[in-house]
């Protein structure tokens, strides 16, 4: 019973605050709320038993990437009023949109089919969750099985990376940097000066 | 009925104990935290520190909760109440549950579960939302400068402390903090991992944001930083909230590195002592350590921290990840 209350509740708060992401007016709260709904996803995780992807959910997710989002959307000199003004503008673009993803999705639910063997093949490697902790299967899998995968999706981040440090990096002939090396290899003769000073004499 | 009361309610009592057994003493120990720090830095100043109220000044902390208590309550007239409201009770709650899963002595922990370094990081990497939030709140322009810079800066420690945290891993072989422990009887991990014991020690100043990494509250700069608008209970939880996570850090460092509550030589007069007062006497070591590095150390530039992490830090740990991978499979040492 503790456990269809506690799947209500993350799914129930999961979905609201889905919700509120959307129709809410201000932009930072929006992204609270998206944060909140991070947690409750993460919280569903848990409950099926796979403890090991809920902590990377909020390590990963909530921990770092809605950080760098809270980052950007509270620089953002925005409008409120502005933006609702182009809200009757934009309308129609939005939902011909929706439609068309609506008639997609709903093109596909119709038409799916499973090949015959996809949910053997996908139940396979699934060890016993008694016998082997979360953490050990997923390595077990991600190092072995898929570990070209696992490598190739290393690099393309990789790669995103390297382009976000290209498109950004300016190189400012005129900055005057630190060199933290050229300052701790000074000689202490050229720097200090050892005096006597004799008291109320000054030097 | 009987069935209710011994399935639901009777657990529900005893984990509600358990909790009020960790916060209550955490509560005391946050507040004689700050008595402790405003002594040592009067004895490295050659200062008195606290000494009126009561003896030894051993009350100051309850009369600066029972003014913090009794003040009034400011929210500025442009700020967003509910977001300011939530920031420091977020702050404090984070501070608090962090605790469940830190064993205390073998069997002493809340929440034995298989993640608890994960679950760790998590709540470490949790800890910038009150900040930036309370920031962001204020609508003040210093506010949101701390708020912004501290964000940056726990992102930016988070990185490489999560790969000292690896290299540890890599050595017990499990996520949860009492095997953890376990694995590190015989030899602490301070001793193979020694630098990284160190980077790691800098790293959690610069987590909880306590001199020379306080940039966020640079009082010279910022004012106070984040927490510039706040006054009274709001304040408080702030306050709170800091020094809780020190002592939780604290506590991360002393389970991964030093043993936990292990003695350190495991003979005749060390095991009379019980587990626990090790694990705090451990604590209020590196503690300590927090509390030097203040009254010594001055302020960090703030290009000067964005390198030492990114640019030392990060590489650093990472070579000691591969390295310590490396002699692990070349020597066999894997555990199983």
């Amino acid at each position: 019973m503790i456990h269809a209350l506690t799947f209500y509740l993350f799914a129930v708060v999961a979905v609201a605050s889905g919700l509120m992401v959307v129709t809410s007016r201000n932009p930072v709260h929006s992204v609270l709320w998206l944060i909140l709904a991070f947690f409750n996803g993460a919280g569903l995780f848990v409950l099926m038993g796979a403890e090991f992807v809920a902590m990377l959910v909020i390590v990963v997710y909530v921990g770092a990437v809605a950080v760098l989002f809270l980052f950007v959307v509270m620089m953002l000199d925005i409008n409120l009023l502005g933006l609702r003004e182009g809200m009757l503008k934009y309308l129609p673009i939005g939902a011909a949109l929706g439609v068309v993803l609506v008639v997609e999705i709903g093109l596909l639910a119709v038409d799916w089919t499973f090949a015959s063997e996809a949910m053997t093949l996908r139940a396979a490697p699934t060890p016993d969750v008694a016998e082997v902790s979360n953490t050990e299967a997923l390595g077990n899998l991600l190092y072995t099985q898929y570990v070209y995968l696992f490598q190739v999706s290393g690099l393309i981040l990789f790669v995103a990376m390297i382009g976000a440090i290209v498109l950004t990096l300016r190189v400012n002939p005129n900055v005057r940097r630190q060199a933290i090396s050229r300052q701790i290899s000074r000689p202490k003769s050229e720097v200090v000066a050892v005096r006597q000073v004799r008291n109320r004499e000054g030097i | 009925m009987a069935d209710l009361w011994s399935v639901y309610l009777w657990p529900l009592i005893i984990i509600v104990a358990q909790i009020l057994a960790i916060v209550l003493p955490l509560l005391l120990a946050v507040a004689y935290l700050t008595y402790a720090e405003r002594k040592v830095i009067g004895a490295i100043q050659m200062r008195k520190g606290p000494n009126v109220v009561g003896p030894f000044g051993l009350l100051q902390p309850i009369a600066d909760g029972a003014k913090l208590f009794l003040k009034e309550t400011v929210i500025p007239t442009g700020a967003d109440r509910a977001v300011f409201v939530l920031a420091p009770m977020l702050t404090f709650i984070l501070a608090l549950i962090g605790w469940a899963v830190i064993p205390f002595d073998e069997g002493w922990v809340l929440a034995d579960i298989n993640v608890g370094v994960l679950y760790l990081l998590a709540i470490s990497g949790l800890g910038v939302y009150g900040i930036i939030m309370a920031g962001w709140a204020s609508n003040s322009r210093y506010a949101l400068l701390g708020g912004l810079r501290s964000a940056a800066q726990m992102v930016s420690y988070e990185i490489s402390m999560g790969l000292i945290i690896i290299s540890v891993l890599l050595s017990a072989g499990t996520l949860n903090l009492t095997e953890i422990v376990n694995a590190q009887q015989g030899m602490w991990y301070a001793l193979p991992h020694f630098p990284m014991f160190v980077i790691f020690v800098v790293s959690i100043l610069a987590e909880t944001n306590r001199a020379p990494f306080d940039l966020p509250e640079a009082e010279a700069e910022l004012v106070s930083g984040y927490n510039v608008e706040y006054s009274a209970m709001t304040f408080a939880l702030f306050f709170l909230g800091e020094y809780a996570n020190m002592i939780l850090m604290s506590g991360i460092a002393v389970v991964l590195f030093l043993g936990g509550w292990l003695p350190p030589i495991d003979a005749a007069p060390f095991t009379w002592i019980p587990g626990v007062i090790w694990f705090a006497l451990k604590v209020c070591f590196i503690l300590f350590i927090f509390l030097w590095a203040r009254a010594t150390f001055p302020r960090y530039r703030y290009d000067q921290l964005m390198r030492l992490g990114w640019k030392v830090f990060l590489p650093l740990s990472l070579a000691w990840v591969v390295a310590t991978a490396g002699v692990m499979v070349t020597f066999d040492l894997l555990p199983a």
